[in-house]
């Protein structure tokens, strides 16, 4: 039994077509995550569902109504987390949930009753009288996200719920988004993080230009966009082509080279023991590296990999130097690495003690050997 | 009744923001007494009244009105924040109707204009204001006065949802100026050149003023012209009027959300 589905969704504004196409189903019960780079349609599908915006064609069911035709019942059963949090600042946490529950009916006694019951799921009991205002990012955002649940929806969407929040925060709200899910709920998640979406969903539907391009498990998605990357920044006037060659030998992968940066990355199965191997090759000719980074495949890596649809070389990627992701928010998923040089290799791995690293054994990919 | 419960709630998060943060409401409150001192006691001396009286006598009903006029800016940008910050979409994706949306803001707003109004009137009566009328005719001003700040609630929510920019906020904060001093709010449109006075004169605002001063029993500043003969009833049709505009075009900018 699918809680969400859209079949062939199109909006357009203007010229734009927002979504051209968007399909989706999702089960019952499950976390969907919808992964895409910014414009490329997530908000709208999301705002579409919820029953904010009227389509231009196609159909979709939530939690089994018809989106256009029964936007009442829909909305009876749905919760909406949106990109800015929309919440009172002026009131208190408390203040908000009550006004909140008491709007989607609730008699005061029960909206007072439920509020109490969120604040102290979401760890704001202590926090509940103070203004919204004064609450960190973190705090809003979990105030924001009860807000969603005081009617336990059947289907929850949470759009970029993440944006612009400190690590700890992120996690404090995936805490919050699995629990959820494991209450019962569907959530439909937008993100511009790989890494985001790998963490949270048991499923991906990958979207770019109002439709979704790819779907599968993170697993299967990782195949596609491939292993871990690891990236050598070399000292000033070494022999790049020369290094390169004797590495790649060592890893036994290509390595993609950027002469501008004086940067080598090899697409790398298990990360950690190719780290070892290169840090060994590296001794061996007996150069210091000025910054060496294990990293996740970037997002501009991942939607190469998963356009790119056959083994033919991708399109010219994105130089992939350690100082290029374009997201402007902080990429869990490739940590920009202005660092200092540093022997040791900076941590780019998400704070998230039991990340799954990908295992799989980098099928002939997509990697380019541009030289 | 269902439209109606929601709409108290919604006032009722609006009096909550006064228990929060009184010093909003009463910034507010302290600006409209100080343009009342500025221009009863700054201007007011080289300012003649035609017809006769005395200018704060004159200068008081126009304040009041002037007051409700202003209120258009704080529904406005109520509206906008609100929809900026994501809460409209949040009451949009719940069971609730775009009526009780309006309801709250026409709750808090009237309720706090009603606040302004009261307050105003008590620091008009300390700066030499004097009612020389009957019960009636003082609760008929209060009326028309409420009634020109309904109307401007609508021309509010109308453009906080049309227009949901920062910078659509300050025009509207810009623009209050002009239009509520082109008006006989604060001198009689007879004092000033013909065609700028005609235009003054057909101000809706000019009209609750006017009708005020009338009720009041307080000088007028007219000695012709419809305003002269008609005020009252100008006062009624006029924010009636703006009302029937704006009302359908809210509703209309609130669907068109969806778009």
């Amino acid at each position: 039994m699918n809680s969400l589905t859209a079949d062939g969704l199109r909006k357009t504004y203007g010229k734009t077509a927002a979504l051209d196409g968007f399909d989706l189903a999702v089960p019952s019960g499950v976390i969907h995550g919808l992964l895409g780079p910014n414009g490329a349609g997530k908000t709208t599908a999301v705002k579409a569902l919820a029953t904010l915006i009227d389509v231009d064609g196609g159909t979709a069911q939530v939690a089994g109504y018809d989106v256009r035709g029964q936007a009442a019942q829909v909305r009876r059963r749905i919760g909406l987390i949106g990109q800015h949090a929309a919440v009172d600042e002026i009131l208190g946490g408390r203040q908000n949930l009550v006004m909140f529950g008491r709007l989607f009916g609730l008699r005061k006694a029960e909206a007072q009753r439920r509020a109490e019951e969120l604040l102290g799921v979401f760890g704001l009991t202590e926090a509940a009288e103070r203004p919204v205002s004064a609450y960190s990012g973190g705090m809003r955002r979990r105030l924001d996200i009860a807000a969603g649940l005081i009617m336990t929806p059947a289907v929850l969407f949470l759009d970029e719920p993440t944006t612009g929040l400190d690590p700890r925060a992120r996690n404090e709200v995936w805490e919050s988004v699995r629990e959820i899910a494991a209450r019962g709920t569907t959530v439909l998640l937008t993100t511009q993080y790989l890494d985001e979406a790998d963490q949270l969903a048991s499923r991906i539907s990958v979207m770019n230009h109002g439709r979704v391009i790819a779907e599968g498990t993170p697993d299967e998605l990782k195949r596609q966009v491939g292993g871990d990357r690891v990236t050598v920044t070399l000292p000033p006037r070494s022999l790049v082509p020369e290094i390169a060659e004797k590495l790649s030998a060592a890893v036994g992968a290509p390595a993609v080279v950027d002469d501008e940066a004086r940067s080598l990355t090899f697409e790398v199965g298990a990360g950690v023991g190719a780290l070892a191997d290169i840090v060994r090759g590296l001794d061996k000719v007996g150069v210091a590296p000025e910054d060496l980074v294990l990293r996740r495949p970037t997002l501009d890596e991942a939607f190469l990999a998963l356009t790119a649809g056959s083994p033919s070389p991708a399109p010219p990627s994105p130089a992939p130097s350690s100082s290029a992701p374009s997201s402007s928010a902080p990429s869990s998923l490739a940590p920009p690495s202005p660092a200092p040089p540093s022997p040791v290799p900076p941590s780019p791995v998400p704070p998230s003690p039991a990340a799954p690293r990908s295992a799989s054994s980098s099928p002939a990919s997509t990697e380019e050997t541009s030289r | 009744m269902m439209t109606l419960r929601a709409g108290w709630i919604m006032t009722q998060r609006e009096l909550a923001h006064w228990v929060r943060q009184p010093w909003s409401p009463i910034f507010g409150l302290l600006f409209s007494i100080m343009l009342l001192l500025v221009f009863g006691f700054l201007f007011g001396g080289a300012i003649t009244v035609p017809g006769g009286g005395d200018y704060i006598t004159f200068l008081l009903p126009g304040m009041l009105a002037l007051s409700m006029m202003f209120g258009v800016e704080t529904t406005a940008t109520a509206m906008a924040n609100d929809a900026r910050k994501g809460i409209t979409d949040r009451l949009r994706s719940m069971p609730i109707g775009s009526a009780s949306v309006a309801l709250g803001r026409v709750g808090a707003d009237m309720a706090n204009s009603a606040v302004e109004l009261f307050v105003l009137i008590l620091g008009g009566l300390l700066i030499g204001w004097r009612i020389t009328s009957d019960p009636a005719s003082i609760a008929l001003a209060v009326v028309l006065l409420l009634l020109l700040r309904f109307a401007m609630l609508w021309i509010g929510i109308f453009v906080g949802l049309s227009f949901r920019g920062e910078g659509a906020t300050m025009a509207v904060q810009v623009l209050v100026w002009p239009i509520g001093f082109l008006s006989t709010a604060i001198v009689s449109a007879e004092t000033m050149p013909g065609w700028l006075g005609a235009i003054a004169a057909w101000n809706p605002l000019s009209a609750t003023a006017s009708a005020a001063r009338e009720l009041f029993g307080n000088p007028t500043g007219i000695t012709e012209g419809p305003l002269a003969d008609w005020a009252v009833w100008l006062a009624l049709a006029w924010p009636l009027l703006l009302t029937a505009i704006f009302l359908p075009l809210s509703a209309r900018a609130y669907r068109r959300l969806r778009a």
